[in-house]
């Protein structure tokens, strides 16, 4: 049988087509460990700050170092976030440049656009949080809505973000059960299992 | 000789193999979309697309998206149906 073979390459030509076509397959690994790597350094200096509210005794006192460890805070946090987004809009395009995918296509658009729902949504949700006074549950909200994002998204790109979510899902729940930690399952969840996913990816699908 | 009948001729190329693959896993695909997965020009892909189109298999929506005209191209019913058929014949020929 002479055309076997040609047979095979069409099942998995259509295979593969069938992929690329609903999956975005070069969101880059490598910039899932540079993203856990920032939040973990953001975390320590965080961490600092805060220890340094704990260790105020006096209560007047303490008020102004509390007012004065908002700005910092807030510029700590920022600073991670768009530090890992461009490093990961960065690599993910080069990787796309390297792969002959286009970066801006309907693929990458609908995985966005599945990404944005949970996280947008969560983002509200922490807002009405801080309306409300409820401080405690943000950094829980914040992983579990992350979490569903992750999952949402695993649909539209290779497989292993799916495992990012779930973990981050199941951390944010038992964060409930820990208020006052909040910073420490941050840095386990956004820190630690970053590294650790991307890791994973950067060795099964980038390092060749 | 039942297997080989079930071979469709329509999918005996590439490229209308791989546009009916994409119409299979997408609800519709634009001619642009269709143009980048398959590395193709337009004159090679509208070839295929009319061959397809006469075979029923796939159906044209022609619509505006602002003020830029956007054709883009479903898979029918029938196609559908006629292209699990083809994976299966392919199938049993590469278990045989």
């Amino acid at each position: 049988m002479g055309n076997q073979k040609d047979y095979l390459k069409d099942i998995s030509d259509i295979k593969n087509i069938m992929n690329r076509s609903t999956r975005f397959i070069s969101l880059s690994g490598l910039s899932g460990v540079l993203a856990g790597v920032y939040a973990l350094i953001g975390a320590y200096f965080a961490h600092g700050i805060i220890q340094n509210i704990r260790s105020t005794q006096n209560q007047y006192k303490r008020f102004f170092v509390v007012f004065d460890s908002i700005e910092p805070l807030v510029l700590i946090a920022f600073s991670v976030v768009i530090l890992a987004i461009t490093t990961g809009v960065i690599l993910t395009y080069r990787k796309a440049k390297n792969k002959g995918e286009k970066f801006w296509s309907s693929s990458s658009k609908r995985l966005l656009f599945n990404f944005l729902i949970p996280l947008i949504t969560g983002g509200m949700f922490c807002i009405i949080l801080i309306q409300y006074e409820y401080f405690s549950l943000i950094a829980p909200v914040t992983l579990i809505f992350y979490g569903l994002a992750c999952v949402n998204a695993s649909k539209y790109t290779l497989g292993g973000i799916l495992y990012l979510g779930l973990s981050n899902i199941i951390l944010g729940l038992i964060a409930t059960q820990y208020i006052g930690y909040g910073l420490y399952f941050w840095a386990i969840g956004f820190g630690v299992f970053h590294i650790l996913y991307g890791t994973l990816m950067y060795f099964k699908y980038e390092r060749k | 000789m039942g297997i080989i009948e079930n071979i469709n001729k329509v999918f005996d190329h590439r490229i209308r193999l791989g546009m009916m693959s994409i119409l299979m896993v997408n609800d519709y695909a634009d001619f642009n979309t269709l143009k980048e997965l398959l590395n193709v020009t337009d004159g090679n892909l509208a070839s295929h697309v009319k061959a397809l189109e006469n075979a029923e298999y796939i159906e044209i929506e022609k619509q505006f998206i602002g003020r830029k005209p956007n054709t883009r191209y479903l898979a029918t019913k029938l196609g559908k149906i006629a292209f699990k058929k083809h994976i299966n014949a392919l199938e049993k020929l590469i278990n045989n």
